[in-house]
């Protein structure tokens, strides 16, 4: 089983080299363990939590569910990616409404509420329910998740 | 100056880290250099619920590609440990003569990955004379098979051994013109936390291990860390990085962390764990997992004059936490907000083949207000008064003076009546019963259905005080030091509220330290809704203290009088009253204290004087589908009174956050296991953990009444919502179809219950 090969991948648009790994590793695997970018969370690794969300080729998806070697050529987008300096308004929001608490889901809801803007800027209630339904979180009881996404569409909406 | 921080609206300061590059919880400690190299842990599990350990075969595995060692509690040489509750019940931390849980750890593999560790546990072949599982709980009361030989029951604990009567019976009720009797399951959940359980241990040269716990309590997990390894405590060094929830589940350490230390030793080398959500849902604690026999009985205008309740709780495989809620969390609230002159409560727990039961949010509080709230509910229906008129006719008249009730309970200051009325009236509960009406009249598919509960619970019970100690750096910066244990809460805020307020140093310049025991030996953690009357108390307090530390100091070098000394805590500066413009800043009060080898900091313990018991009302709409059975949650109102309120944006969180998990147990999480033992809710696809899309619009509704008990009268708020929410969602669902003669539904109150108790009612 310990078929390894060296392989890389573009990530927050870096290239990225990722050695000793082995061929069936999960991207979030060695997105945390390989490449040292541990804000990708795992609490399932069945795709069931969506911790482990990221983007490839402007699709979020699970990262557990994911072979990394299955992603060479594509564009990888963490939560490492979004800011660079400067909180982005969906984290800006996330504290103004208070919707983090142990963090531990945050990662994933960030990126999930980043892709969700962007490819749907005006949701409605029903849409962005559906989008986090996927995004587990045990502390908040998404209500202030919810406040959070509706402050940035009202923002993004007079801009 | 100006105004207070405390009571603001304040956003938490921890959260850039969280929303930016994660937090860095225990399995994310990729670079600390005591991890270098680090081995990986997997424990190979009991696969069956009962039997007896006949061999166990680790030879094929041993082979496998990147193995280092495999041990079996043999191997370790690991020797009987008694519970805390019952010493009477013995296990070894790796199951060595019989298991008794599906999931119970029996071998260690340690390899140089994950996976192969993984990969091992499949070639591990256990033997096993397979025994009778006793997973229902009567069952298991009346068995002549028990879990622990030497217990020679498996009733592990009883009020009647306290030397509390039994309960009468029948005969109690002898005078009530009504009596209506109940019994109620309060279904055994999973905590569920996001983060699940990960630990790392490594020796160090000078003879200590470092161990790393996703923890509640680090402190607490010393004492058993050490008798782990048979090593002095001195020699054990805590450490908590960020947690990811823990509700209850993380207070004291597992067999699967305690080990880590004696397997490291063994392979010379660090080692990390973390398990899977599959292991976490059977092997971290369970919560709840209560049965209730109630009887309740008054007369026909509404006055309820005896309760009787029999709380039988499944203890699981061990005698762990869960075992002692019933008797000291869920007997001293019986009574709940109730004026009641007669009650019995007899609790007896029990041992059973399925996972040990720990400490859940609200830990036997929920299941006291579950039973009461049930047994109003069921009494209402009987004498055809509305629930929310035979409560208020039954409640505890506000008092601001301690009150005991009959099961000898003292509260310390309550107004119950006033959090019914605010909960009826912005939920509009009147409006809700016409519009009740209306759909039953008119015969719809769809009904209404209201639930209220009103309730009283114990916050701050463990511990009697808190350590706390404020240091000031040489460039005026604080760092607070807690012995309570923040994942979630936001106590980085919260303390850094407090302190700014006495030394006027910005919040943002404030940092907390928590959870490593060389920093902060002394600490209870953070559990039972404690820290903020504790934990915060002491913060504020120490940092008063430090503040007159800071004015002898700023007296000796402005050549002034102590008490001539103030802060202005605008600018964070000490001067001489009436000469403001010389000044000495917190920094130079520092830098001056370290030339003359010192240092500006204060350190205490500071006590309470007992637990506070916040209390509220909830109010719960559903509408219930009765072709299908189907519950959506459309609205829930939730008045909660925690005292004085440090920070609302806080208290809302915990509110949310509590009324989401108690809302998940009225309507949908449940773990299961087959006759067999066998768990069949073990991942998150088939345990039916809330998610976004089921939960409705919360409105909190505001309450203070603060404690006398601590200096900031604040009350915990942690467990509130989960307290509260639970009975009013259950007993909604219960209301949308009382008048199709439904009386009861135990939760969760699942489509499949809901519509096979309406048939069965017809
Ligand atoms: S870790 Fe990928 S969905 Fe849970
Ligand atoms: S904040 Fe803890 S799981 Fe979402």
């Amino acid at each position: 089983m310990s078929e390894t090969e060296i392989y890389s991948l573009r990530v927050n648009g870096k290239q990225r080299e990722v050695v000793d790994s082995w061929l069936g590793e999960s991207l979030l695997y060695v997105l945390r363990e390989r490449l040292g970018l541990p804000g990708s969370k795992g609490a399932c690794e069945q795709g069931e939590c969506g911790s482990c969300t990221v983007v490839i080729d402007g699709a979020a998806v699970c990262s557990c569910l994911v072979l990394a070697a299955s992603a060479v050529d594509a564009d990888i987008k963490t939560i490492e990616g979004f800011s660079d300096g400067e909180l982005t308004d969906v984290q800006q929001a996330f504290i103004d409404e208070g919707a983090v608490q142990c963090g531990f889901c945050t990662p994933g809801l960030i990126v999930a509420v980043h892709h969700l803007l962007e490819n749907t800027p005006q949701p409605t209630e029903i849409k962005v329910k559906e989008a986090l339904s996927g995004n587990l979180c045990r502390c908040t009881g998404y209500g202030r998740i919810f406040a959070a996404v509706t402050r940035v569409i009202e923002q993004r909406a007079q801009q | 100056m100006g105004g207070s921080i405390l009571g603001n609206r304040v956003l938490r300061k921890e959260d850039p880290k969280f929303l930016t590059e994660g937090g860095k919880y225990v399995d994310d400690l990729l670079d600390e250099p005591l991890l270098a190299n680090a081995l990986h842990v997997t424990y190979a599990r009991s696969t069956v619920a009962h039997g007896k350990i006949n061999s166990i075969d680790v030879s094929e595995a041993s082979q496998m590609d990147g193995i280092v060692a495999i041990f079996t509690g043999a191997d370790l040489d690991l020797q009987q440990v008694p519970s805390a509750f019952n010493p009477m019940a013995t296990r070894t931390l790796l199951a060595t003569d019989k298991v008794r849980y599906v999931g119970e750890p029996v071998v260690a593999i340690v390899s140089e990955t994950r996976s192969q560790g993984e990969d091992a546990l499949d070639a591990i072949i256990i033997d096993y004379d397979v025994l009778p599982a006793l997973i229902d709980l009567e069952k298991a009361m009346a068995s002549d098979l028990h879990l622990y030989e030497a217990c020679g029951s498996n009733v592990v604990f009883d009020t009647m051994v306290l030397g509390l009567p039994d309960n009468t019976g029948e005969a109690y009720f002898a005078d009530c013109e009504v009596v209506v009797k109940g019994r109620f399951m309060n279904q055994r959940v999973a905590p569920c936390p996001l983060e699940v359980r990960g630990a790392a241990a490594s020796w160090g040269e000078n003879g200590r291990l470092t161990q790393w716990l996703s923890t509640q309590h680090a402190q607490g997990a010393v004492a058993p860390i050490a008798a782990a390894n048979g090593v002095e405590e001195a020699l054990i060094h805590v450490k908590t990085p960020d947690v990811g929830g823990g509700f209850g589940a993380k207070i004291g350490a597992y067999p699967e962390e305690l080990l880590l230390g004696p397997i490291a030793k063994r392979v010379g080398k660090p080692v990390r764990w973390r398990e899977t959500r599959s292991e976490s849902m059977v092997a971290l604690g369970h919560g709840r997992a209560q049965l209730q026999y109630v009887t309740i009985g008054g007369n026909r205008s509404g006055k309820v004059t005896h309760y009787q309740l029999w709380a039988i709780q499944d203890s699981g495989a061990w005698v762990d936490m869960g075992t002692i809620l019933a008797p000291f969390m869920t007997r001293p609230m019986s009574s709940g907000v109730y004026d009641i002159p007669n009650i019995e409560c007899r609790t007896t727990s029990v041992v059973t083949n399925t996972t040990p039961i720990v400490a859940y949010r609200g830990a036997g509080r929920p299941e006291a207000t579950a039973a009461i709230e049930r047994a109003m509910d069921m009494f209402a229906a009987k004498i055809g008064m509305d629930p929310a008129e035979v409560r208020r006719i039954n409640l505890i008249p506000k008092f601001l003076e301690p009150h005991t009730t009959v099961v000898g309970q003292t509260y310390d200051v309550g107004d119950y009546e006033t959090s019914l009325n605010k909960a009826l009236e912005v939920s509009d509960y009147a409006g809700w019963r016409e519009k009740q009406k209306a759909a039953r009249a008119r015969g719809d598919v769809k009904q209404l259905g209201i639930g209220v509960s009103i309730y009283v619970e114990i916050t701050g019970g463990v511990g009697n005080g808190e350590a706390a100690k404020v240091e000031i750096l040489d460039n005026g910066h604080a760092l607070i030091y807690t012995g309570t244990s923040p994942h979630g809460q936001g106590h980085a805020t919260a303390w850094a509220m407090l302190a700014s307020e006495q030394t006027g140093i910005p919040m943002e310049k404030i940092d907390l330290v928590w959870g490593d025991t060389d920093l902060v030996p002394v600490g209870t953690g953070t559990m039972g809704s404690r820290s903020l009357q504790q934990g915060g108390n002491a913060v504020f307090a120490v940092s008063a203290e430090l503040v007159n530390k800071a004015k002898a100091v700023a007296a000796r070098l402005l050549e002034a009088n102590e008490a001539d000394i103030v802060l202005d805590k605008d600018s964070a500066a000490f001067h001489v009253a009436g000469t403001p413009a010389l000044t000495k800043t917190w920094s130079e009060l520092a830098q001056a204290e370290k030339s003359v080898g010192g240092a500006l900091s204060h350190s205490d313990v500071i006590g309470v004087t007992g637990a506070t018991f916040p209390f509220g009302a909830h109010v719960a709409i559903v509408e219930v589908d009765t072709e299908t059975g189907k519950v959506t949650h459309l609205r829930h109102f939730a008045c909660d009174d925690a005292g004085r309120v440090l920070n609302p944006l806080l208290l809302e969180g915990q509110i949310h956050g509590g009324v989401a998990q108690g809302t998940a147990q009225a309507l949908l999480e449940e773990v299961v296991y087959d006759t067999d033992g066998n768990p069949t809710t073990s991942n998150l696809m088939d345990y039916a953990f809330i998610s976004a899309a089921e939960l409705p619009s919360i409105d909190v509704i505001h309450m203070e009444t603060p404690t006398p008990l601590n200096l900031l009268g604040a009350k915990g708020i942690g467990e509130s919502g989960t307290i509260g929410s639970t009975p009013a969602v259950q007993s909604a669902v219960i209301d949308a179809v009382s008048h199709l003669g439904v009386d009861h539904i135990d939760m969760p109150t699942t489509p499949q219950r809901v519509w096979e108790a309406i048939v069965a009612a017809n």
